[in-house]
């Protein structure tokens, strides 16, 4: 499916800023959450039904020694084919809805009803969560709101390197291939990740496990 | 910043040393980014691996504390390599000038040191002079005693071994870097610095900063599109308030806080305005006076008069010898001889060096006023960890205050770009803005002063105090208006004529008779001379296509962009990279930025001047006599530093630091109780002490706790997982915290010694978010650079232990 809208992160300009991760809590009306400093900069800790998007931070030692920092701005990929809404299908009606125009991959009431643990492990990159009080299941929602109002999602405004871009996904494609063939002289492992079957595409210089272990599926 | 933050795209290398600009300039990344994606090469110097180094080509650490030494290494690259540029060098610098021959430099100090009383007597360090007063030159660069040929021996210690041994930098990285670096050197390719208070927070911070202008200048760097000496400065107008004279030795507009000794504004004027004998300098400077009679004319308008001297007299006075900087007022409160303190958007408590000394000598205050948009835990020190309430007889007074999106005015970023900007809100309850706070103030002052009379009422009651609107608020833009400053009367220059009340558009009209007024010599032009306020513009028209945006806000000085860019030029007015022209001599006139001065390029013998007009020489300064610890940048250890020796001298430390000697500030040399370097440095998600951020969920969320950051080396030695509850101490205080156990840390190996650094944010404070920890300034030293007394936060020692 070319049609539709895309975001593309590319991990190679990000700072982990985390302007797009205090923006989605800001725009979707999100509380920020009581954390704990565990030894990371990562808080926090992950993805929850009151958490759309959160910034993972891992650092490690490379084999020659060198130092890295990965990070990868996790959310909803708002797959092409999206196995979370077949497995809300599966246990009840108008549980989820693939938008039209844009793409967007939105839940709706009634996914509360279907098990939360089924539908979560259908999601190769581990996103939905449910609301432990209404049982309502949630996650990003490309900022559905917005874009369908001419503005990008909340995230890709906020942020100030150009790592996030949100456009249609033709061209968004057409972005990713372009800047993973220049960054491969630099880093001959430089990839997409996943970008036939999802709309929100990562760019990576290494193994994608050593950003997240559900970066890519 | 000499240059501007658009133009850091323009770099082919960008050097970041001493500052993480990824993580506390986030948007400085759009721009360095850029830079990358048009080939350019990114350097990161940083004891900790940061959100910067991810971002860099190239990473590679240093202690704490060593900064010289590795510019040091670097400028000896450049000459023994000759990789300078040649013709900037011979042309725009003092490198040809001969030095007196008494100059002299032994075992770490420079002639003329008097350890008696820890200064220089700085008589050596000047120029050989001709018989009419200018100084000397050997354009061949050959005299052994010409600036050049002194400083290839200053710097031949700085090999690189030794380097390393100081710095723990592998020798492989440092060559890398001063290779990469050092291929800026020529015409077409530019090198940038970005720095920060990594540089700058240091008992050598000043001397580390000349060290990067030194390269710069080697390298040819000055005054040219992509290059110069960038501060990232750390708050949105934290430029403005220095222009604005927000420190203890200078008035606005970098004028100098005249001292006791120096009678009348005559002999101010004397001392103060330098000379030049050589034709060919524009030796800006020599202005001074009209600078400075233009101030008091704006602070005491009609009050202020020839007879008067302009009201000189009423002008408070520094002692001579005076230092009126904050580690001195902290001692001196707590000594007791400070009765009442003004505290405005800080939060001392938290922010200064040796907190548990600071929260004491908040104690010994009658009066206490705090202004600002948060209780902290300045304003609530009385009740801190520690104190007793009920022993405490400070009257404190909490002003609230308007947050900056709350008022209305002028915001000087980074790049020197001054921003009109406008209240997005009404500040909330009884909050007004500070400019309010102060209005009301000096109004109740000045009437209690004429009803009271007083011993000194002179200054207070004379003073030009009209800058509320109709309704008696604080006005900014009349105040900005009186900053930029107007003709108080009819006047013809150069055949122009200048009404009075028009503004004064350009700081070259400003006169010493009294003609003039202006508040900040260096914004004079921010307004147009029929009262627009071009700091209001946003246009975007970029004729040069360098990003200049000329039309965008204004910039000081004379909405010049760029500064010094009359060194991007040759002795005939060509740019020395075509590609990026930002200035260029055509058809008898300056095309591109706004000059550095109207005079044609150099080559006009009779009407050319050098480009460094604000030097009295003309020409910028490999050798710098002005600053007090000496013309060369020479490695000193922090005050209190790992190693037991200098490697480079037998002066351990700057001869010229201030020592404090009380109990409460004891400090360690290289002892085995505090045998870890440790620094401290904030992070993106809060603010200086968090004092605002703290209180914002979404960013206490973010980074929630003091940590400290060690490398995985040290937590094996001290059997330190992880997420632990870790003691960090110093001979000062301590606190405790969660250790984060990273490979970002690692470390150093100093001549075979191996040492360990750690770090800490200093983002926390007891107040507020209850479990968040304290103040990493609990630890760190009451010492200060030896010519600013910035507090040295960057470098000292410290013990970890798991709780």
């Amino acid at each position: 499916m070319s049609s539709g809208k895309s975001i593309l992160v590319d991990t190679s300009r990000c700072t982990a800023c985390r302007g797009c991760q205090v923006a989605c809590k800001q725009w979707n009306g999100l509380p920020g959450t009581k954390t704990k400093q565990r030894g990371t900069h990562q808080n926090p800790e992950d993805l929850s039904f009151e958490t759309f998007k959160v910034v993972r931070f891992a650092d490690g030692r490379t084999e020659d020694g060198k130092t890295y920092w990965y990070f990868f701005s996790d959310q909803c990929r708002h797959c092409i084919d999206p196995p979370c809404l077949d497995a809300i299908a599966g246990h009840v009606e108008g549980g989820g809805v693939r938008d039209e125009s844009t793409g967007a991959v939105l839940y709706k009431d009634p996914a509360g009803k279907a098990p939360f643990e089924e539908v979560r492990a259908a999601c190769p990159f581990n996103i939905p969560r449910q609301n432990p009080k209404s049982k309502a299941l949630i996650k990003c929602t490309m900022c559905f709101d917005r874009i369908t109002h001419n503005m990008p999602p909340a995230c890709v405004q906020s942020c100030p390197t150009g790592a996030m871009v949100f456009g249609d996904r033709k061209e968004i494609l057409e972005l990713a291939a372009k800047r993973v063939e220049e960054l491969k002289k630099s880093y001959p492992k430089a990839m997409a990740l996943n970008p036939d079957d999802v709309r929100v595409i990562y760019i990576v210089t290494d193994d994608p496990k050593k950003y997240h272990e559900f970066a890519a599926a | 910043m000499t240059n501007h933050w658009i133009d850091l795209q323009h770099s082919d290398v960008i050097l970041i040393q001493g500052s993480n600009a990824a993580e506390n300039h986030p948007i400085s990344f759009k721009w360095v980014m850029r830079a990358k994606e048009k080939g350019a090469k990114v350097i990161h110097v940083d004891p900790r691996f940061t959100r910067t180094s991810a971002r860099a080509d190239f990473y590679t650490a240093l202690r704490s504390g060593t900064d010289i030494a590795f510019f040091g290494g670097m400028i000896k690259y450049i000459l023994d390599n000759g990789t300078y540029f040649r013709e900037y060098v011979e042309n725009y610098t003092n490198a040809s000038f001969i030095v007196d021959e008494k100059f002299d430099f032994k075992d770490g100090v420079f002639s003329g040191y008097d350890p008696s009383t820890r200064k220089y007597d700085k008589a050596t360090w000047s120029y050989m002079k001709d018989s009419s007063g200018v100084p000397e030159r050997d354009p061949t660069l050959q005299n052994p005693h010409c600036v050049l040929q002194l400083l290839k021996e200053h710097y031949s210690r700085y090999d690189l071994e030794t380097v390393s041994t100081t710095t723990g930098t592998p020798v492989e990285d440092l060559k890398k870097v001063y290779e990469l670096y050092s291929s800026t050197g020529v015409k077409d390719r530019a090198g940038t610095v970005m720095y920060a208070l990594g540089q700058t927070q240091h008992t050598t911070g000043v001397q580390n900063i000349r060290a990067l202008c030194m390269i710069q200048l080697l390298l040819g760097n000055m005054g040219i599109c992509g290059g110069g000496v960038n501060a990232l400065r750390g708050e949105p107008n934290v430029q403005g308030s220095t222009d604005y004279a927000i420190l203890s030795h200078i008035l606005p507009g970098y004028l100098a806080a005249p001292r006791a000794s120096m009678k009348s504004l005559d002999e101010y004027l004397q001392r103060l305005t330098p000379k030049s004998a050589d034709a060919r300098s524009a030796n800006w400077w020599q202005n001074y006076p009209k600078y400075k009679v233009s101030l008091l004319k704006a602070w005491f308008g009609d009050k202020a008069t020839k007879e008067n001297d302009f009201g000189y007299s009423w002008v408070p006075k520094l002692d001579d010898g005076q230092d009126c900087t904050i580690l001195n007022m902290v001692d001196r409160m707590y000594e007791k001889q400070i009765k009442g303190l003004f505290v405005v958007a800080q939060n001392p408590a938290c922010s200064l060096p040796n907190a548990n000394k600071v929260r004491e000598a908040l104690t010994n205050l009658e009066w206490f006023v705090n202004v600002n948009i948060f209780d902290n835990e300045t304003a609530s020190f009385w009740k801190g960890p520690g104190m007793d309430p009920k022993k405490i007889k400070t009257e404190v007074f909490l002003l609230p205050a308007a947050a900056s999106v709350e008022k209305e005015g002028s915001q000087t970023n980074s790049g020197r770009w001054v921003h009109w900007k406008y209240a997005a809100s009404k500040p909330p309850g009884d909050a007004v803005s500070t400019g309010d706070i102060v209005i009301r103030i000096v109004a109740k002052l000045k009437e209690l002063y004429k009803k009271e009379k007083g011993a000194f009422p002179d200054p207070i009651v004379n003073l030009k105090w009209d800058y509320t609107d109709e309704k008696g608020r604080f006005s900014a833009e009349k105040v900005a208006r009186a900053v930029n400053g107007q003709f108080l009367e009819d006047v013809t220059i150069a055949d122009k004529s200048y009404k009075k009340g028009d503004h004064v558009p350009s700081f070259a009209l400003l006169q010493a008779d009294g003609k003039t007024s202006s508040g900040c010599w260096i914004i004079a032009g921010s307004f147009a001379q029929d009262g627009t306020n071009l700091m209001k513009r946003r246009g975007k028209n970029d004729p040069t296509g360098l990003g200049l945006y000329p039309e965008w806000s204004w910039a000081w000085p004379v909405n010049r962009r760029i500064i010094y860019n009359r060194a991007s030029v040759d002795l005939n007015g060509q740019p020395y990279n075509p590609q990026r022209p930002l200035l260029a001599w055509k058809d008898g006139k300056w095309v591109g930025d706004v000059p550095d001065g109207p005079w044609p390029p150099m080559a006009d013998l009779e009407k050319g001047k050098y480009p460094f007009i604000m030097k009295p020489d003309g020409v910028s300064s490999l050798f710098g006599p002005g600053l007090g610890d000496g013309p060369f940048p020479e490695h000193y250890e922090p005050l209190e530093g790992p190693l037991a020796r200098n490697p480079f001298s037998g002066q351990l430390n700057s001869p010229i630091i201030k020592i404090f000697t009380k109990e409460c500030d004891k400090f360690s040399g290289c002892d085995i109780r505090f045998p870890f370097v440790m620094t401290t440095y904030t992070s993106t998600e809060h603010w200086c002490t968090g004092g605002i951020t703290r209180w914002q969920s979404w960013l206490t969320e973010a980074q929630p706790q003091v940590y400290v950051e060690i490398s995985e080396e040290l937590a094996k030695l001290r059997e330190i997982k992880n997420g632990d509850q870790v003691k960090v101490e110093s001979p000062r205080g301590a606190l405790q915290c969660v250790a984060m156990v990273t490979p970002r840390f690692r470390p150093f190996n100093c001549g075979g010694q191996e040492v360990h650094q750690v770090g800490m944010t200093f983002n926390y404070g007891w107040l507020f978010p209850k479990d968040c920890g304290d103040s990493a300034n609990l630890l760190t030293p009451t010492v200060g650079d030896g010519n600013t007394m910035t507090p040295e936060y960057k470098a000292f020692m410290v013990n970890v232990t798991k709780v």
